[in-house]
């Protein structure tokens, strides 16, 4: 079970979270004309990336913010978590 | 009472306290503090079940975790458990075990012919020759397989024992007890750091309890007695043991098996069997030693063959000689410490050493006490078939390939020293590549993974003082780093017998002319001439030659047989062990209770029960209950002797005539409030939310991004910034993560906030013709007439002093109200309008009911938004806007999405107007075309129309829309019927929706 530092509330268990998900990927604004290939790529083409990953989790039977966790998909490894609204550098 | 093999003035064992027991359904004695190994051998008892695949007589090769076969069934308080190992099964009054493995019984073993067989099972032969012909598998092959083979059988019996879970968490947490796991503990407990120390036998102190070593002046067993009362006397300190950790899982996350009542003829009272502890741990000291590896020999599997320390274990610690007439085979020092004790004890063994000419303290000292010794030589083939009765001896060439003056002499077991493995499961399980120590013929960890560190015999270190001082330091060391303490701790002296050098030697070449068994993993039967064969027919991966063999496998893990295994492919292929390298070492490290994994969550614990207010008033007034999620739900109210479809029949009837309540607690609610939440409704919902004024409600339907309809309900405008949603109760969660989503990430510049408040209101739905009349006599002071509110109108009012919120609207087909009150007025609310409604012939009515009446106006729910369809397929693209964007919308551009003959809610009607059709049954237009038959849809719900007094289904057609008049079959293959149907518009009642805007 991984353990996640929550960046609102501290190192809690994976069993307090939900997956969301590649945290890279950009919603295309809203009324804007969007082609077939780049809304599918938004919709459902990911990269099944081995290592290094940014992904969303919400801390849904706790503070129930999402947040970006930094992970290493063969591993396991978390490397940093941040906010929603954080920039990652 | 006698028992032939205990000797007095030695073990650990409680002689004051006697215990009857049962093997094989003979009564037999011991003691308390035996294991059910030590009283049976104490007994002289050795055969105690038969191997897996030949059904050869085994005895006890261990002492402890280590057995690869002495399991048994056992009988506990009138339940059974198979796979238990008895050198793991502590005694206790009463207690009942059995063979496993053998029928009719152990000493009469029909399956025992595969042994005689010789061309019978080889490596891979249930692969070969069970497959043809492919009819005798079921009757033949399957049956024959499953009586002769297995360890156990699981009881079919609810198991009343109860099982716990434990989160805990901790600075230092220590696997095993011996003089590595001690010294560390002590060092970091006595820096204050928070110390779990787990040992799985029932004693503490490891290898301590049988070896012959001093530590500051006490004997190493005084010495690990003190450090453990004083573990126990210190707060920061839990000391477990029974306790396996047999888990080493991501993030220092390790899951423990602590058996709480195993030892104890019956559990006590609110005591659990087991009790399961997930550890997450700061660092980890895996302090888990080693276990001795057999050499391989002929007929190494009788009864009698044991490993060194395993019969040293069973003199020190049990008082229990395996033999009289004990040979020991060794490759390495180890052996002459078992013989030694054998010596102390009277009694005279021969020790057999591989090597030429070893000198060691420890030798010197068996030669002083006259043990016979023969140098060179080694055991070519054990005697005896059900037990040990004499070994083939010879001498060995230099080069360990000549066996000669080969001769037999008498013994009645022999002691098995092949060198030492490191247990390093753990480590390996916390992704630790490990890697191969040339120097003791084994894999020790490598660079560690996680917050692991590995010490002692684990690591390949069989010093006691180097162990002891590393592990010291280690404890000392990371305990500093957490607590910043730093007391410092006296390392004690240690007087221990320097060993030498060992012998590299594993297996033992077959004499000319001689076939023996020689076998590499006695739990799977799995012998030398297995992995030949399998080498032969190409398996090249260690992963394959396991799996083709089975070496390795199953709930011994390989514990004895891994290397000896891995130094067969490598000599074959010649490449050096590392280069085969290891298979993988995967939880659980010893077999762990279903029970333990699950815990408490059984039956009625395996998920929260969510009740409505208004729950006793149903049960008081004899309502079915059924789960909808992990509500409870009346599903009707029970009259008579009314079964569930003329129940339902007649509440629904009565909505239809009169008027009936329902309980709608259960609906999702969801409060969103703040200036931009008109705006996200707008976003989330297909249709516009923008003009919607404060008193009204409106229908609304989200979808996913990929444009599948995810949830639809009402969201009523409660007052300027504030909207009340509610959601179908099974997605009620799923909308509120959804909504949290888009604030959160992806439109964090609304100002808007969202909030479940499912639980703070209760509420009941008021349908039929008379509810406008029941509304009126319980809100007397407002005005609900049609213009007062009218359809989706939203009004609060005063329900005898209670405030509710009175909303109109209607998914029964009929002029329907939602009353909602704060919860704890639920039953209030309900009582009141059951009181009043009587006048009305108020009936209240259950979920079965409600399905029918919104199946009847073609009302869709979670069987048509069942993940795989789209506004239109639900004939509801009349809510999709089309001049504003919303989440989803650009999916419904895709061409599937918009073809001509897209899927859609049509209505199903049976020609007989008789026949219930099944949910789930396919719509075809030929019931007799060839298989498979062309699928045009399925019925996604069905119910009894009340209105028309016959079935009625909704399905999923496809083309629905160019569809209705025309003339198909249902057909259910489940329940083996073929109904000629005619397709209808979903709409059957109300079609216009006149009742609902009466
Ligand atoms: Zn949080």
């Amino acid at each position: 079970m991984l353990y996640i530092n929550c960046p609102h509330c501290g190192m809690r268990s994976q069993n307090e979270f939900s997956y969301g998900g590649d945290a890279t990927v950009k919603r295309p604004v809203l009324n804007k004309e969007v082609s077939d290939q780049e809304w599918d790529d938004f919709v459902y083409n990911r990269k099944s990336l081995r290592g290094k990953h940014l992904e969303l989790w919400q801390h849904i039977s706790g503070c129930r913010q999402w947040i970006k966790v930094e992970r290493d998909t063969a591993t396991h490894e978390i490397f940093r978590t941040f906010k929603a609204d954080e920039e990652v550098a | 009472m006698t028992q032939a093999f205990r000797i007095d003035n030695e073990g650990l064992i409680n002689r004051e306290k006697k215990l009857s027991f049962k093997f094989n359904g003979k009564t037999y004695f011991g003691y308390e503090g035996d294991t059910l190994a030590s009283a049976l051998l104490a007994n002289g008892v050795h055969l105690v079940g038969r191997s897996f695949k030949y059904h050869r007589p085994r005895g006890f090769f261990g002492a402890g975790v280590d057995e690869p076969y002495a399991i048994v069934q056992l009988y506990r308080n009138g339940e059974t458990e198979p796979n238990i190992k008895a050198t793991e099964q502590e005694l206790f009054e009463g207690l009942e075990a059995k063979s496993v493995n053998c029928w009719p019984s152990v000493n009469f073993d029909i399956g025992a012919i595969n042994n005689f067989l010789k061309i019978f099972l080889p490596a891979g032969f249930y692969y070969k020759t069970f497959m043809w012909p492919k009819s005798f598998w079921y009757r033949i092959y399957e049956p024959f397989i499953r009586k002769a083979a297995g360890l156990g059988v699981a009881s079919t019996k609810h198991d009343n024992e109860r099982y716990e879970h434990k989160y805990e968490y901790c600075d230092l947490l220590i696997a095993g007890s011996g003089p590595s796991g001690l010294a560390s503990a002590y060092a970091a407990a006595k820096n204050g750091a928070k110390v779990i120390l787990a040992e799985d036998k029932a004693r503490f102190g490891g290898s301590l309890l049988t070896s012959d070593v001093n530590i500051g002046n006490q004997s190493g067993k005084d010495w690990a007695e003190g450090i453990i009362a004083e573990l126990k006397t210190m707060p920061n300190v839990v000391v477990k043991n029974r306790s396996q950790i047999f888990g080493y899982y991501d993030h220092n996350m390790l899951v423990m098996s602590e058996k709480v009542s195993d030892h104890l003829p019956a559990t006590k009272k609110y005591h659990p069997n087991k009790r399961l502890w997930y550890i997450r741990a700061k660092e980890v000291l895996i302090s888990s030693g080693s276990i001795e590896r057999p050499i391989v020999f002929g007929n190494n599997d009788t009864p009698g063959v044991m490993l060194s320390s395993a019969a040293k274990e069973y003199l020190k610690v049990y008082g229990v000689l395996v033999g009289k007439k004990p040979l020991v085979f060794t490759n390495n020092d180890s052996g002459y410490e078992t013989a030694i004790e054998f010596k102390k004890h009277g009694i005279d063994p021969i020790v057999l050493d591989t090597r030429k000419n070893p000198v060691s303290e420890i030798i010197d000292e068996a030669k002083n006490l006259g043990i016979n010794i023969r140098n060179s030589y080694v055991v070519v083939a054990a005697k005896g078939y059900k037990k040990v009765k004499s070994a083939d001896i010879a001498n060995i060439s230099e080069d360990k390939k000549v066996l000669s003056k080969i001769e037999n002499i008498q013994c009645d077991c022999i002691c098995v020293s092949g060198f030492w493995t490191p247990t390093i499961h753990l480590a390996s399980q916390s992704g630790n590549k490990t890697k191969f120590k040339e120097e003791i013929d084994a894999f020790v960890p490598g660079q560690s993974k996680q917050n692991e560190i590995t010490l002692g015999a684990a690591n390949g270190v069989f010093s006691l003082d180097e162990t002891l001082k590393t592990s010291f330091k280690a404890g000392s060391e990371l305990s500093k780093k957490i607590t910043e303490n730093d007391n410092e701790i006296a390392i004690p002296n240690v007087v221990e017998k320097k060993s030498s050098k060992h012998d590299k030697f594993w297996c033992v070449p077959l004499p000319k002319g001689k076939n023996y068994k020689r076998f590499l993993d006695f739990q799977n039967d799995v012998a030398v001439s297995d992995v030949e064969i399998a080498l032969r027919e190409g398996y090249r991966s260690i992963e394959h030659v396991k799996r083709y063999t089975t070496l390795g496998m199953a709930t011994d893990q390989g514990k004895t047989s891994n290397l000896n295994g891995l130094q067969l492919v490598s000599e074959i292929e010649n490449k050096v062990v590392p280069a085969v390298g290891h298979t993988t070492f995967r939880p659980p490290y010893t077999p762990v209770s279903i029970g333990a994994i699950v815990g408490r969550e059984v039956g009625k614990h395996s998920k929260p029960t969510r009740k409505s207010p208004m729950h006793e008033w149903h049960k008081k007034n004899n309502a079915v209950f059924v789960d909808a999620g992990v509500w409870l739900r009346p599903r009707y109210y029970k009259k008579g002797n009314e079964n569930l479809f003329e129940a339902s029949k007649r509440e629904a009837k009565n909505v239809r005539t009169n008027v009936g309540v329902c309980d709608v607690t259960t609906l999702g609610k969801i409060d969103v409030k703040g200036p931009d939440a008109a705006e996200l409704l707008n976003r989330v919902y297909t249709n516009a939310w923008l003009k919607l004024p404060v008193g009204k409600a409106r229908y609304g339907v989200m979808l996913r991004e990929d444009g599948i309809v995810m949830d639809d309900g009402t969201t009523t405008r409660i007052s300027e910034n504030h909207y009340h949603m509610t959601t179908t109760t099974a997605q009620a969660a799923n909308v509120l993560s959804h909504l949290e989503y888009y604030l959160q990430l992806v439109w964090p510049e609304l100002n808007v906030n969202v909030v479940s408040t499912t639980e703070q209101w209760a509420g009941a739905a008021i349908a039929g013709p008379k509810s406008r009349d029941l509304l009126q006599k319980l809100f007397p002071n407002s005005d609900v007439s049609n213009e007062g509110l009218p359809f989706m109108g939203y009004m609060e009012g005063d329900l005898f002093g209670v405030k509710a919120r009175i909303f109109r609207i209607s998914f029964s087909g009929e002029l329907a109200y939602e009353v909602n009150v704060e919860s704890d007025y639920g039953n209030f609310m309900w009582e009141k309008i059951i009181e009043v409604g009587e006048e009305f012939n108020i009936q209240p009515y259950g979920t079965e009911a409600l399905s029918t009446l919104r199946i009847e106006m073609g009302h869709v729910a979670g069987s048509e938004l069942d993940g795989r369809t789209i506004p239109y397929d639900n004939a509801l693209e009349g809510l999709v806007s089309k001049k504003k964007d919303f989440i989803g919308k650009r999916s419904l551009q895709r061409s599937a999405f918009i073809a001509e003959d897209r899927q859609r809610i049509v209505g199903v009607v049976p020609l007989d107007k008789q026949t219930s059709i099944p949910e789930g049954s396919h719509l075809v237009k030929d019931d007799k075309a060839p298989l498979p038959n062309p699928k045009l849809g399925h019925i996604s719900a069905s119910c009894w129309s009340v209105e028309y007094d016959n079935p009625f289904s909704l399905a999923i057609l496809k083309d629905g829309k160019n569809m209705i008049g025309q003339k198909l079959f249902a057909m259910s293959p489940l329940k083996n019927k073929v109904i000629p149907v005619e397709i209808v518009s979903s709409h059957y009642v109300d079609p216009k929706g006149e009742r609902v805007r009466s």
